[in-house]
């Protein structure tokens, strides 16, 4: 049953985060961050998630084209 | 604008996803037994209508702030994903897909498979073979037309989209009975990630509050932008590639259900 649970989380987790959790977490930060500064300050947001995945993307595929992978 | 990018987009990822299920589905049933094949995908159909039919009204019943920001982040961490593996092809790091060389590959595993009846099944490896390849590869579409269709309050035509895409490769293939090697997959793939990405990035960010310079004009802003990021990142990544277009299977169903 455990096995079973943990095969199903297994599959969810891959299916939704994919390879690389980190950019899922960067995605969420981007938007974290795109909130946070539009509700306290009046600098424009509209940058934040654009730039995020600028960094995001080419980082990812740099993890997996590393040859320490 | 939008509703013929919604069109798009889930049309041609279900294109591709329609192609990879029907070369599963025709290995299963030239390999082993056509039925059995056959009742595996309609088996996989009802689980992927029922999945829809659960979620749809629950990502509906979202508010428009909150769904913005759900739709949002699941279109950009999928349209990323999609994006980064067909950046990984085109850069020669990943093997590109060659459905002609997996439908080898599927036929030599299912011929050396042990039949075994359950049931009504006469071949319980061909029904499973169809099922999972139905249900994996129709299981990502599925979500990004209700994503993409709920946001644009348009899962009508977010469904049609992917009828039409499942029909025009079911018909195809039935008249060719072959695996449509000939389709672009890696093209449209770099397509769809495109498209994702730039969804996710303008409703994730609006969800967060923000406010898009041109309001949706943005979009014809971030479209032709980020593909021309992909389109440089391929560029530089080309430079250390260590196989130009390997001839290796990307993919079988088993080392998909074992993902």
């Amino acid at each position: 049953m455990t096995a079973k649970l943990r095969a199903f989380g297994a599959f969810w987790y891959d299916f939704i985060i994919g390879d690389d959790w980190r950019v899922a977490l960067g995605v969420a930060l981007a938007f974290v961050a795109a909130f946070a500064v539009g509700r306290w300050t009046t600098v424009p947001t509209w940058w934040i998630v654009p730039a995020a995945v600028a960094v995001l993307l080419p980082m990812s595929i740099r993890r997996a084209t590393s040859p320490a992978r | 604008m939008s509703d013929t990018a919604l069109f798009v987009a889930v049309f041609l990822a279900c294109i591709v996803e329609a192609v990879e299920a029907l070369t599963i589905v025709l290995a299963a049933g030239t390999a082993r037994d056509w039925r059995s094949a056959l009742t595996g995908v309609l088996a996989g159909l009802v689980t992927l209508t029922v999945i829809i039919a659960a979620l749809g009204p629950a990502i509906s019943s979202i508010p428009m702030g909150g769904l913005r920001l759900f739709v949002g982040g699941i279109l950009l961490v999928f349209g990323l994903q999609w994006l980064r593996k067909a950046i990984l092809r085109a850069s020669g790091h990943k093997a590109l897909h060659d459905e002609a060389q997996i439908y080898q590959t599927e036929l030599a595993m299912a011929e050396q498979a042990t039949t075994t009846r359950r049931g009504s099944v006469a071949d319980w490896y061909a029904f499973t073979l169809s099922f999972k390849g139905v249900v994996l590869e129709g299981l990502e579409v599925a979500f990004i037309a209700l994503t993409f269709g709920s946001n644009q309050h348009n899962i009508p035509l977010a469904a049609i989209a992917a009828a039409s895409a499942v029909l025009l490769v079911t018909a195809l293939g039935l008249a060719l009975k072959a695996p449509l090697a000939g389709v672009p997959e890696n093209s449209m793939k770099f397509v769809v990630g495109i498209m994702l990405t730039s969804f996710g990035v303008f409703w994730g960010a609006e969800g967060a509050g923000v406010s898009w310079p041109g309001s949706d004009a943005a979009l014809l802003v971030l479209i032709p932008a980020i593909g021309l990021y992909a389109l440089v990142l391929v560029a530089l990544f080309r430079r250390d590639a260590p196989v130009r277009n390997p001839s290796v299977p990307a993919r079988t169903v088993e080392k998909v259900a074992a993902s």
